[in-house]
């Protein structure tokens, strides 16, 4: 049960930064919620990599237990990735609080009628 | 130069020439550039499809290492045949995006809108043409990143808040993408699409594989806007430039069809897909519900540009019917259908741009009078619009044909009806639009769109009419995969 624990945690986090996603009205959060659950994501692939009681995945001499190195590989591109869509999701507040002069879900209205921008 | 460094070569030129524009920084330029990539990636495209279809699949393995090592770039005729479909969409739309950015984009933009443009081009290309699912990962979110920042370049500043949304749930929704991925490694230790249906064979009890499967699903359905995770698709077409609309109507949903296709059948098997859940009573219903949840949404939009982007929700319906019947009849109707949608919602959103351009405004009661005024373009639209319903002589009879075909060929006489059903539902919302466009007096004194505008429209509208008459190509291909699929083990 104790190798699981770790699973256990991680869907925890997993969980978390989901729930915030959804539920927080302010879009700052939204981005960290969305950055925690993709982050519990990136430990679920090192977890898996893991190997009991093997060493890092360097060449030395006297050490023939590895690690598996590809999912850390892939997870260094995911991370890329994911510093690219919080990078973005950023400037879309900069510029969204720029025009509306809020970042409060409940003060921004999505659904106004087009009547607005009616000359 | 062999015939295998074609299965990438189309996926490296947009992907090259974009930072390319970025330093060249000349709009007259850039959109030369943009042209020339595309024709080129079009007639590439085209070489391989001919190629594919005599003789076979196309392998390209990256830096020289061999699958399942290395990453694999693997152009089999499902892959070419979407390839043709984004490549055409996108050269077509083109020359209109040029012309009409100048109203729908800031004038600081025009160069940086070729750049995402070109990226995302050479995304969507990448998703269909990789063999590896990590890779393809990565393609999803290069496509959905520069999509964001496409559909952010809408003028209307709701634009940004539409942006906004899809970025959240897009992201969550690769990110399922990537927990499935994470999980079918440790249970198999690939990522190579073929490898993985090997070994996956075996793991038919796992729930881990389970969960995996699980989770892809969810991912691509969002990406696709299935119902009921179509939620931020309304918002995001309504607000970007509606060039931007038309690219992503006819390709975005396609390759993640193409995806739950490749996940389905390439990987797991219908097998493994059935084991689980009755999986396909799952798509049908989910796709029903789209259907009627879509057209209704439509009935009563007044922007027609969220009209049509909840009648796409609908379209999508149908191709998750097509795939949920798992038989080879249906899988074609699908692939027919996938084809001839792009047709009609590049048509009808460029359509809509035309009217953009001239008036300013595309909500129902702008559009009024506009038949006699722009009579060209509101034909586009209605022609479009009656493949959309599915009339004889349009492309999207020959779709319905065939859908309803396969379903009455498992003999479910209800979902045929109900099939049926939800196109008369179209048929509502289309003549809403006929209507006002004819029988209404003109609120707008406006010309016809201009010429650059007008040659985009009316070789999708031809191309509509077209299909529906000449379907050697559309049904021909759609039938060899889907035997490809189900009759040869791949």
């Amino acid at each position: 049960m104790m190798g699981l624990a770790v699973y256990w945690v991680i869907f925890g986090l997993m969980m978390i930064g989901l729930y915030i996603t959804i539920v927080d009205g302010n879009l700052i959060k939204k981005v960290v919620g969305l950055t925690v659950f993709q982050v519990s994501v990136f430990m679920l692939y090192i977890a898996i990599a893991n190997v009991e009681g093997a060493s890092v995945p360097i060449l030395v001499a006297g050490v023939d237990n590895y690690s598996n190195p590809l999912p850390h590989v892939l997870i260094l591109t995911a991370i890329v990735v994911g510093i690219a869509t919080v990078a973005l999701a950023l400037a879309l507040i900069v510029r969204i609080r720029e025009s509306f002069g809020t970042i409060e879900e409940s003060e921004l209205d999505l659904t106004t009628p087009d009547s607005q921008n009616d000359h | 130069m062999t015939i295998n460094n074609l299965a990438i070569l189309h996926v490296i030129l947009p992907l090259l020439a974009a930072p390319i524009l970025l330093l060249v920084n000349r709009e007259r330029v850039a959109f030369w550039i943009t042209m020339a990539v595309s024709v080129a990636v079009l007639i590439f495209v085209s070489l391989l499809l001919i190629e594919v279809r005599a003789n076979g699949p196309i392998y390209y393995f990256l830096g020289g290492w061999n699958p399942p090592l290395g990453i694999e770039y693997r152009i089999d005729l499902l892959s070419a045949f979407m390839l043709l479909i984004v490549a055409t969409v996108a050269t077509v739309t083109l020359p209109y995006a040029a012309v009409n950015q100048t109203t729908e984009l800031e004038s600081d933009a025009y160069v940086k809108f070729y750049v995402v443009w070109l990226i995302s081009f050479g995304a969507l290309l990448g998703l269909a043409s990789s063999g590896d699912i990590f890779n393809i990962f990565v393609f999803l979110e290069i496509s959905a990143l520069s999509s964001y920042i496409l559909i952010a370049m809408g003028r209307d500043k709701r634009a940004l808040l539409a942006s906004f949304q899809y970025l959240v749930v897009g992201t969550i929704g690769a990110t399922f993408f990537l927990i499935g991925i994470g999980l079918l490694y440790a249970q198999t230790g690939t990522l190579n699409l073929l490898d993985l249906s090997n070994r996956v064979e075996e793991l038919k009890d796992s729930p881990t594989a389970i969960t995996a499967f699980c989770f892809l699903a969810a991912g691509i359905l969002l990406k696709l806007a299935a119902f009921p995770l179509h939620g931020w698709i309304p918002n995001a077409y309504a607000y970007a430039p509606s060039s931007v609309s038309a690219l992503f109507a006819g390709t975005a949903t396609k390759i993640a069809l193409y995806l739950l296709i490749r996940i389905i059948h390439t990987v797991f098997g219908i097998e493994f897909a059935l084991g689980i859940l009755p999986f396909d009573e799952l798509i049908i219903l989910l796709g029903l519900c789209g259907v009627f949840a879509g057209s209704i949404k439509a009935i009563f939009e007044d922007n027609l540009k969220r009209m049509f982007a909840y009648s796409s929700v609908a379209q999508v319906g149908y191709l998750m019917i097509g795939v949920g019947l798992l038989s080879a009849s249906g899988l074609t109707a699908t692939l027919v259908h996938v084809f001839n949608h792009a047709l009609m919602k590049s048509a009808v959103f460029l359509a809509l741009g035309a009217v953009i351009y001239r008036t300013g405004l595309v909500s129902i009661k702008d559009i009024a009078g506009l038949g006699t005024r722009m009579p060209l373009t509101m034909a586009t639209i209605v022609i479009a619009g009656f493949s959309l319903i599915g009339l004889p002589a349009t492309s999207g009879f020959i779709s319905k044909w065939y859908l309803v075909t396969s379903v009455l060929e498992q003999d479910r006489w209800i979902l045929a009806a109900l099939i049926l059903a939800g196109s008369l539902l179209a048929a509502i919302y289309v003549f809403r639009i006929i209507e006002a466009a004819w029988f209404n007096p003109p609120r707008h004194e406006v010309r016809e769109a201009p010429l650059p505008l007008l040659v985009p429209l009316c070789l999708l509208a031809f191309a509509n009419i077209y299909f529906g008459f000449d379907t050697r190509f559309s049904v021909g291909v759609s039938t060899a995969i889907s035997q490809l699929v189900f009759l040869e083990p791949l």
